[in-house]
């Protein structure tokens, strides 16, 4: 069995309320897919249809290319990484992450390799004989990890495995996870809310909204071409202009022109530019395409980065993020500056 | 809500001194009072060597433990299935369910036990359908011998160790279930591996609690039992009422005492031990 995932027009509803509408993902052997959205997107239920634990009531769950709609989790041959690990306090680590052969029935001399194996995998060699209540949150995430890949599963799935580590150990964890994804070559189906998890580890993000998938793509493709103002605005800060179809021109708050990829489906729209590709010009500047005069409004000091609000025309407020080069100025507020930013950064989106 | 100390003794003194005054000076009195009777403490000892090791108190101390462990057995038999799906009803269920245990509970003792008196007499309602049916030819002995004990006691018992086990089922968090699932486990692993082991201290504290009220029980095996199923509470009684005895009374109320206390003291270790996390 190869490690490919396939949903076929997936379709869950709970009463009249449907979860996951007509979802379709093609996902091949290897690749680290997540699914991100806010709470309520489906993506839970999406993962539970993968895992068994939900059956759809409309299309198809394949998994290395078989129908596994109707089989039950435990038939399904995957590993998992729960949301609160689901660590078995009766039991220590070493008989945790051997559960799954154990129930298996697997030889013991096996159970005990692959455990060893698996421990040192996750950095936990010595922790065999504790108990979850003896470790720490990110000692308990690794347990848990080691659990899911101890049987060498094609396909481990993953919700919000992080969700509740304190941020540093997150990254160290993010790290770690995409590492012995690569080594064991495993396909990874990973849930998140957190749009920088998802940026950093992924292969491919689906961006999940109403139960419907908004948009698919590798992560720097979603990231810097959303399709709608919802992915937009989720994956991280997004500017988006109010806009108005001029003749052949789009004019943005005060007249301005915008000049940007795509086009308006309708006479009103959004012109969608990240903080980060606006920059900001003391002083005003001649009138040109995506040029916009403002105040600062707001100036954040970040660190490696300076945050500005600025207010420009018709009361529309820009975020630009600017780094903190050599040199780099601090605008204050009440500056007047000119903002500006390239077309091909900048996007037309429906309202 | 930080209490003093004074404030919490202060609060708990009513029900202290209600308890010292109508339940251990009354026990400590009969207790002290009855043995100090009989003179000094070799001859206390020598006639509780007489009393105890008498072959009639001996055979009531070997019933008395046959039965309860009987009892404690079929509760937890018929308990635990019971107490499962009560952990995992909701709305109307658990409620139907929690009612059908608790209510008749709401009933005196004697009125219950006559109840099953008419259920399992010889011309009782069990015994009529059997033969209605054909199934038996004679009326079964359902009552007036150990059958009739260990029925009535097992159905007094049932919610003790009921709600027990509910407590600790209820702990069990359904996502380790579902998880094990996940991992490969059948239901009857899950069960086996993840439900049982984590439910074993309510299983431990409920035998303890149900093996404790039962080895004390008086009205079902006086009123349901024969002359051949006296327990130890029963003996206990006959020596204050018939034969006035409260030496040998006192003796096996100690006896009785100590046993409870002891596996008190394993039912509190368990019951205070949460389930394992």
């Amino acid at each position: 069995m190869s490690g490919s995932v396939d949903l076929e027009s997936v379709t869950k509803r709970y009463g009249t309320e449907t979860v996951v509408a007509d979802v379709s993902l093609a996902i091949p052997q290897g690749e680290f897919f997540t699914l991100l959205g806010p709470s309520g997107s489906g993506k839970t239920t999406t993962l539970s249809m993968l895992a068994g634990f939900v059956v759809p009531d409309e299309g198809r769950v394949m998994l290395g290319g078989r129908d596994m709609t109707r089989v039950p989790p435990r038939s399904r041959g995957l590993g998992m990484v729960f949301q609160n690990y689901a660590i078995f306090p009766h039991l220590n680590v070493a008989e945790n992450v051997a559960f799954p052969l154990t129930v298996k029935g697997a030889p013991k001399p096996e159970i005990k390799a692959r455990t060893a194996d698996a421990l040192a995998m996750v950095k936990l060699t010595g922790f065999e004989t504790r108990y979850a209540r003896q470790l720490s949150g990110g000692q308990q995430q690794r347990v848990a990890l080691a659990r899911a890949i101890v049987g060498h599963p094609k396909v481990v799935l993953m919700d919000e495995p992080l969700g509740a580590l304190d941020k540093n150990l997150r990254y160290h964890m993010q790290v770690e996870i995409k590492e012995i994804q690569q080594r064991l070559g495993m396909t990874v189906i990973y849930v998140t809310h957190d749009q920088e998890e998802a940026l950093t580890m992924s292969d491919r993000i689906a961006i999940m909204d109403h139960g419907r998938i908004a948009q698919m793509g590798p992560p720097r493709e979603v990231y810097e071409n959303p399709d709608t103002s919802f992915v937009a605005a989720f994956l991280g800060e997004a500017n988006l202009l109010k806009v108005r179809r001029d003749g052949d021109a789009v004019n943005g708050p005060g007249g301005a022109r915008v000049v940007a990829r795509g086009s308006l489906t309708s006479s009103e729209g959004l012109a969608f530019v990240r903080p980060e590709k606006v920059s900001v010009t003391a002083g005003t500047v001649e009138t040109a395409p995506n040029h916009l005069p403002g105040q600062i409004l707001h100036a954040s000091f970040l660190g490696n980065i300076v945050r500005y609000a600025v207010t420009a025309a018709e009361g529309a407020t820009l975020l630009c993020d600017v780094a903190n080069g050599a040199g780099t100025e601090i605008h204050r507020p009440g500056d007047t500056v000119t903002l500006s930013w390239r077309a091909e950064d900048s996007r037309l989106l429906a309202g | 809500m930080p209490l003093g100390r004074l404030a919490a003794w202060l609060m708990i003194a009513p029900a202290l001194i209600l308890l010292f005054g109508v339940f251990v000076l009354p026990i400590g009195w009969f207790l002290v009072g009855s043995l100090a009777e009989l003179g000094t403490l070799s001859e206390i000892w020598t006639e509780a060597q007489d009393v105890l090791f008498s072959g009639t108190v001996a055979r009531v101390l070997v019933n008395t433990n046959v039965i309860g462990l009987i009892v404690t057995l079929l509760v937890l038999v018929i308990g635990y299935p019971v107490s499962y799906a009560l952990s995992r009803a909701k709305g109307f269920a658990f409620t139907a369910i929690l009612l059908c245990i608790v209510l008749p509970y709401f009933t005196s003792t004697i009125v219950r036990t006559y109840a099953w008196m008419v259920l399992l007499g010889r011309s009782g309602l069990i015994n009529q359908i059997l033969l209605g049916l054909g199934l038996v030819d004679a009326p079964l002995e359902l009552m007036y011998n150990r059958t009739g004990v260990i029925i009535g006691m097992t159905y007094v018992l049932l919610p003790y160790m009921v709600l027990t086990l509910y407590a600790a089922m209820k702990a069990v968090d359904p996502r380790l279930l579902q998880a094990a699932e996940g991992m490969g486990a059948s239901p009857v692993a899950v069960f086996l591996k993840v439900f049982m082991p984590l439910t074993l201290h309510g299983v431990i504290a409920g035998v303890l609690i149900t093996f404790i009220l039962a080895i004390g029980f008086f009205v079902t095996p006086a009123l349901m039992g024969g002359p051949r199923d006296i327990m130890i509470a029963m003996l206990i009684e006959r020596e204050v009422e018939l034969t006035q005895n409260w030496a040998s009374a006192a003796m096996m109320t100690i006896v009785l005492l100590a046993v409870t206390l002891i596996l008190y003291g394993f039912y509190s270790r368990f019951a205070e031990k949460e389930a394992p996390r």
